[in-house]
């Protein structure tokens, strides 16, 4: 029997399975985070059970905390954080608290401390767990009662999902990011067009990608309605991952035992689309999904020109975005730049944001925000003297964390102002109440950053190095 | 333990959209608690202040909605602020995956049906929206009163846990000595 990559890391973690009902699957890594876990813990209190392997467990601080580098403000936030702080330290979980050198968002820190490994299957009550699948890893969102079953059992029901492949041939041009990849994939495939699948990135413009973004496509299957995304481990993944410090100590042979991990020749998934990645340009959304995204230079488009199916939910967002059908977003003045989030805050984002500011001014009234991913982001982005780039630009380099991809720690925009954004979800009031986002790349989002407006990145590339 | 769904009897409610996702049905900065319990009031916070969203007063148990419903975070805020506000069902046309099974976990019974049915009801509620729904779990029907009835299906696991209130952890700490032998490995 050949089998995808997706099956055989299921298939060595089914612990039992009973006619007719879910599966009982093992889970290596459970990363935990202050939103989603209170409740969980405290129905293990009310059980009165232990973390079943506080060893497979590892705990970050991110989505409430403040990125301004002061105390917390807010109550609300500080009695959670200080809720999580007690749950670790109650069950002997290793966190990696508001004072932890290597703090940073869950899907930044679980990589590159060398925790996310190939072969795992990996769960956060957070949907862009998906992010971990850049490794070969079955990694996913659950919610905050099947955190509560991992935390106690270390295993979670679930369905067997299907599988998808998604094949990038060719290259992408100049210009074109892996944010720019899977927001053209969305666009094409829809919200909801991978619901009930694992999709599998493969092609060459997959392989030509680094882990950071391998990260970045994968980051964002959850918002195409994924269950998972994953790309097969490859040299370039191993070469991530050792030295890293919690990569396995027996090094040779993990490699060797990763090296397994692809789908056999011939092995058949549920559903294959093919995506011409040499035709991506630079993408944005105009819209109130992750769906609703063009090439940057082309035009909005009309309701009237759309299924009749998608026409109201098209003509509602136009509504709440301000936009007219037709017209062209490039020029469109914007309030404010945010440059971080799951998606986009690694080394490599950083650096493609500088390259493009490095010497230039953030255009007037227009507040621009970079917020690395990790305390490891952050130092190794001043070694390099971008934060330099950045402050001398006159945007804001601050902590580490989710800030404004979801808006609940201070960080937000304003009702009624336009953003681009490197996070991944352009809903409603993501980024603040009434807040209005276009989501894009870091080099998208740093051209916009200096010129105030929306810019084709392609125009500006010419003088950089 | 959960109260088991057997049959539910409701006025319904038409929320007219697509791909709502769980942003807007429990904005984030709501979720600074640690507690599950007084999110209803915060039920679709963002979308209330609109003269024509259906959402005002408590009383209906079944909202009937469009495609995707609850995608984006899987925040298990969505279900416990739909099942605080009083929702017991939620009748799509299809729903993302992860709300669903926090809907399921916290008994808010998920229906998908196909687009003819869903405009059926959706119909028959305009023009009579004290109309009662029936939703039975057991024959997996939904009933319109005067009006026949449609049927769907549900995972069969799902089924039961939701007509029993079964425990899932309870079940899945039944297989104890296999999880322990998988360790062993």
């Amino acid at each position: 029997m050949k089998r995808t990559l997706f099956d055989k890391i299921w298939d060595a973690h089914v612990v039992a399975q009973e006619q007719g009902r879910p599966a009982v699957l093992y889970v290596d890594l459970h990363l935990v985070h202050e939103v989603t876990s209170p409740q969980a813990f405290a129905g293990l209190a009310e059980r009165g059970l232990p973390v079943r392997r506080p060893d497979k467990t590892v705990a970050t601080m991110d989505h409430s905390i403040p990125t301004n580098g002061l105390p917390i403000a807010d109550d609300a936030a500080r009695a959670q954080l200080r809720t999580l702080a007690d749950n670790c330290k109650k069950h002997g979980v290793t966190l990696y608290d508001g004072d932890s050198a290597q703090r940073g968002i869950v899907h930044v820190i679980g990589p590159e401390l060398g925790y996310t490994q190939p072969g795992m299957t990996i769960v956060c009550g957070d949907s862009h767990t998906s992010t971990h699948g850049a490794f070969g890893a079955l990694a996913f969102g659950i919610g905050t009662s099947e955190v509560e079953h991992v935390l106690a059992s270390q295993c979670l029901l679930q369905r067997k999902p299907k599988t998808l492949e998604v094949r990038f041939e060719g290259a992408m041009p100049e210009g074109a990011s892996a944010k720019d990849l899977v927001l053209a994939m969305i666009a094409e495939i829809g919200v909801g067009g991978a619901t009930g699948h694992v999709i599998e990135y493969t092609g060459p413009a997959i392989r030509a990608l680094d882990m950071e973004g391998r990260m970045t496509v994968c980051n964002m299957s959850i918002e195409a309605g994924a269950r998972a995304g994953m790309v097969a481990p490859d040299d370039e993944t191993f070469a991530y991952l050792k030295g890293r410090p919690h990569a396995p100590q027996d090094w040779d042979a993990a490699v060797a035992r990763w090296r397994e991990l692809r789908s056999d020749e011939g092995a058949t998934y549920d559903r294959s689309i093919v995506i011409d990645a040499s035709r991506i340009e630079p993408m944005v959304t105009f819209g109130t999904n992750p769906g609703m995204g063009i090439a940057v230079t082309a035009r909005v488009p009309s309701p009237d020109d759309a299924d009749p199916g998608e026409r109201a939910a098209l003509a509602k967002a136009l509504l709440y975005m301000g936009l007219s059908p037709g017209e062209r977003l490039l020029g469109r003045a914007i309030d404010v730049v945010f440059i971080g989030s799951c998606t986009n805050a690694r080394l490599t984002d950083i650096r493609a944001a500088a390259s493009i500011m490095r010497g230039k001014k953030v255009a007037a009234g227009v507040r621009v925000l970079v917020v690395p991913g990790s305390q490891d982001v952050k130092r190794a982005a001043e070694a390099e003297g971008l934060d330099r780039v950045f402050r001398d630009a006159g945007a804001e380099w601050r902590e580490p964390g989710c800030s404004m991809c979801i808006a609940m720690n201070g960080d937000m925009i304003e009702p009624g102002q336009y953003a681009v954004s490197t996070s991944n979800r352009n809903f409603e009031g993501r980024q603040g109440r009434g807040g209005r986002t276009f989501l894009a790349s870091p080099l998208t989002a740093a051209a916009a950053a200096i010129t105030g407006r929306v810019t084709d990145v392609r125009t500006l590339l010419g003088g950089v190095e | 333990m959960k109260t088991p769904f057997t049959t539910l009897t409701s006025r319904a409610l038409v929320l007219a959209a697509d791909d709502v996702d769980t942003d807007q049905i429990i904005p984030a900065r709501f979720l600074k608690g640690t507690s599950k319990v007084g999110l209803g009031d915060h039920l679709f916070e963002d979308w209330r202040t609109r003269p024509d969203f259906p959402l005002r007063e408590r009383g209906a148990k079944i909202l009937v909605t469009g495609n995707n419903f609850g995608c984006g975070s899987s925040r298990e805020h969505a279900p416990w602020a739909l099942v605080d506000w009083g929702f017991r069902a939620v009748i799509a046309r299809s729903f993302a995956d992860i709300f669903k099974e926090n809907a399921t976990k916290n008994g808010l019974l998920t229906v998908a049906l196909p687009e003819a049915a869903c405009v059926r009801l959706e119909l028959a509620l305009k023009a009579e929206p004290s109309r009662e729904l029936t939703v039975d779990l057991a024959t997996e029907r939904v009933f319109l009163p005067g009006a026949g009835w449609v049927g769907f299906s549900i995972d069969p696991f799902a089924k039961h846990c939701l007509a029993s209130g079964l425990d899932e952890l309870g079940y899945i700490l039944s297989f104890a000595d296999r999880i322990a032998a998988h360790e062993q490995r």
